[in-house]
């Protein structure tokens, strides 16, 4: 036990394990499960803005970070948990190297396997790439993103982030905001906030909903200034233009016409509203810069801190469960 | 080629040409069907005939699927003409029609003529080509459908491309119906089923898979009807999968245009929720659909608006399957689970038996224009003795096609092949 982070220790103390060998889906977890986590991440956030950062739970654990797309923030953010948690971390981009020689995934990630790791972080443009993984290794997966489907830690940290701004989640109102048919970000936050007692809305011209989205127990909007209107929390997503196969809206000048944040939008949500985006941003696209960078409105620093908080519970928890094997 | 005469006796018969379904018992010579003695009444046979004791298991004719794939030639690791005449007998199936993409493409008299002088060779279970429509099946020029006829393709078809260009299809169907030549092909729209991997649903929503919507067929369905109608050309859908294409189909039918319909076992006994957790032997063209459409499907099973059912055999290795999902090869072998598939249909009180075995044999045989698919004295004696109610776990990995990528991994069925007989030679004996 580690006296520099007390929050840690009282949190560790009282939780149950982690509830499986992996980490695939935010489904994965009940509330109580996220509650848990979000707690042991509240004292790590704690633990990250002193001198001494570092901790022993990771200790002699090996973590791979396994990205076939490239991420600057989800992966340092991975990196940095791991590194203050005390593991040795690896960075993988296989995209440069074996990909392009014909190996398949699995092969890659066999052969990553063999090597003895403890926690394989995939990030794979596939949905349902870090899933079928589980499948085929024999250490933790944690899901950093598998295409259109999940990106669970990212949920989580968008979570802590809400929690820590309104003392709650259940009751508020989190508009989900843009291209939600190409975002994992989305789905993820869809399935964790609704099941933490949220009011969710998507927003998003029709080209860019998922089909049926309304029967996700959420309600659409195609109109964002309806759609955010009272909300206390709007969420911008980014436009995926890497992802979109033809075209799905006219123009990038019409999208942030109809679509894109700007105080004069914002001012029809709640008093006190919070503005959160994944990142990266596309500035002047589905965000105004003023309102992006305004930090009585903006969460999105707050978002980038709490992500290594986050993964460092879920890194934690994950280990007290390797350890207990 | 004459092997010893059989005789079954004590058989359940069902004969889709006459329409008997009862007790009776068959005697075999000469590689064709002889007498068939209904009821329970003793038959009399000579010392070197072998009397096969049915106890009751049904007899019908040897199952003749229309859409077979192998990778012979071009793929062998996937599958031969061999393994897959192997599974197919082990399946019932006595008759198989190959598809024509493979390597080189079957749109030449000379690749014909290979596939026919192989089964030759081979002799387990009979093997007929289909064409292809167009030429290398890119959907532009005609391929030299009259000279593949002569050389013995029953019908022709572009596989999973479809073709794209009207007037391309409206030459196709007006030149092969003046041939007498069946023209397949499985209605999908390009654009709209570009990158898809899944059915436009909540489903694939939730799963963050690319999709495609039913009005993709329905939309290349009404197109085709609609050049039939214009042509007058006999005219074969290709793995109809929906309720709103069977609509379209049904009002044809109705106009009493020559327009047959198959679908494939695969829809009829799966939907998209079978997909689970990324299951990729559930991967398949068409994708699965929703539940509604495959009840659809069952209902114009059981009133003959789908004249015929196939295995969509279609074998993809490890290392096409063993993939994210978006990047896994489609299709699911089925040659060996084809009749087991289809009796589930039967034991769940949907579809009448006889319709069943109709849609299987007498159905595929007169699409094709062969004497097979029926017990009428003379036809050739290719048969299937099955035990209808015997359970049945398919366990993939004891498949004996070469690659073992079945939907029907680790269901329980029920309808076990006892024996598989073509031209009166027995081919498989469980």
């Amino acid at each position: 036990m580690n006296p520099l982070a007390p929050g840690v220790d009282e949190v560790r103390a009282r939780t149950f394990p982690f509830p499986g060998r992996h980490f695939l889906s935010v489904t994965d977890l009940n509330p109580v499960e996220v509650g848990d986590l979000l707690d042991l991440a509240d004292g790590f956030v704690a633990l990250n803005r002193q001198k001494n950062k570092k901790l022993d739970l990771l200790k002699g654990r090996t973590l791979i970070n396994l990205f076939f797309e490239a991420s600057t923030r989800t992966q340092s953010s991975f990196e940095l948990a791991g590194k203050r948690l005390g593991a040795d971390v690896v960075n993988m981009s296989p995209r440069a190297s074996s990909i392009v020689k014909g190996e398949t995934l699995v092969d890659t990630a066999v052969t990553l396997n063999a090597m003895q790791p403890d926690i394989l972080v995939v990030r794979h443009a596939s949905s349902g790439a870090a899933s079928l993984l589980s499948q085929k290794v024999s250490c933790s997966v944690i899901n950093a993103g598998d295409g259109q489907h999940e990106h669970p830690t990212q949920a989580m940290l968008d979570a802590l982030s809400m929690r820590r701004a309104f003392g709650r989640i259940g009751g508020l109102t989190v508009a989900i905001c843009g291209d939600v048919l190409h975002s994992r970000v989305a789905r993820s936050n869809v399935a964790l906030l609704t099941m933490l007692g949220a009011n969710v809305r998507v927003v998003g011209p029709p080209t860019l909903m998922p089909t049926d989205v309304g029967r996700w127990g959420v309600e659409a909007h195609h109109d964002l200034k309806t759609g955010i209107a009272g909300a206390d929390v709007v969420m911008m997503l980014r436009l995926q233009l890497e992802r979109m196969d033809g075209q799905l809206v006219p123009s990038m000048r019409e999208f942030f016409r109809l679509w894109g944040l700007d105080r004069e939008k914002l001012a029809r949500a709640a008093p006190g509203v919070r503005v959160m985006h994944p990142g990266p941003m596309n500035r002047g696209v589905e965000i105004d810069s003023d309102v992006a960078d305004d930090l009585a409105v903006s969460l999105i620093q707050d978002q980038v801190e709490m992500g290594v908080a986050v993964r460092m519970a879920i890194l934690a928890s994950l280990a007290a469960r390797l350890d207990n094997r | 080629m004459s092997a010893r005469p059989v005789v079954f006796r004590g058989a359940r018969l069902l004969d889709p040409a006459s329409g008997y379904d009862g007790p009776g018992s068959l005697i075999v010579s000469e590689g064709r069907v002889g007498e068939m003695r209904r009821g329970d009444g003793a038959i009399e046979v000579s010392d070197d005939v072998r009397v096969v004791e049915a106890n009751g298991a049904l007899l019908c004719p040897g199952l003749i699927d229309l859409r077979v794939k192998t990778g012979e030639p071009g793929a062998e690791p996937k599958e031969t003409l061999k393994s897959a005449a192997r599974a197919a007998a082990a399946g019932g199936v006595t008759s198989v029609v190959v598809q024509p993409d493979t390597d080189p493409v079957i749109d030449d008299p000379a690749v014909v003529d290979f596939i026919l002088r192989r089964a030759r060779d081979i002799d387990i279970v009979h093997v007929y080509p289909a064409g292809a429509a167009t030429e290398g099946l890119l959907g532009q020029g005609m391929a030299e459908i009259g000279l593949m006829h002569e050389a013995g393709c029953v019908y022709v078809t572009n596989a999973d491309r479809p073709i794209v260009d009207s007037r391309v299809m409206r030459r196709l169907l007006a030149y092969a119906g003046g041939l007498g030549v069946l023209v397949a092909h499985r209605p999908a729209d390009p654009w709209l089923t570009a990158g898809a991997a899944a059915t436009e649903s909540e489903f694939a929503g939730r799963m963050g898979l690319a999709s495609e919507p039913v009005a993709a067929e329905t939309i290349m369905l009404e197109r085709d009807l609609a050049l039939v109608e214009l042509t007058g050309a006999r005219f074969m859908v290709d793995q109809i999968s929906a309720a709103a294409p069977l609509a379209s189909l049904a009002r044809a039918r109705a106009k009493g245009l020559p327009v047959i319909a198959t679908a494939s076992i695969n829809h009829l006994s799966f939907n998209e929720l079978d997909i689970g957790d990324y299951r990729t032997f559930c991967k398949l063209t068409p994708p699965l659909r929703g539940e509604d459409d495959r009840l659809a499907l069952i209902e114009a099973l059981s009133c003959g608006l789908v004249d015929i059912v196939v295995s969509a055999h279609a074998p993809a290795p490890p290392e096409d399957k063993r993939l994210p999902y978006d990047e896994a090869a489609p299709g699911s072998v089925g040659l060996q689970t084809l009749l087991p598939a289809l009796l589930t249909l039967h034991h769940e009180g949907r579809v009448p038996l006889a319709r069943l075995i109709h849609a299987v044999t007498l159905g595929p045989a007169e699409a094709i224009g062969v004497a097979a698919g029926r017990l009428t004295p003379g036809a050739p004696a290719d048969l299937v003795l099955c035990d209808v109610n015997a359970p049945l776990l398919i366990d993939a990995a004891a498949l004996i096609s070469k690659s073992r990528n079945s939907a029907f991994d680790g269901r329980r069925l029920q309808g076990v092949v006892l024996m598989t007989l073509v031209d009166g030679r027995i081919v498989h004996e469980a």
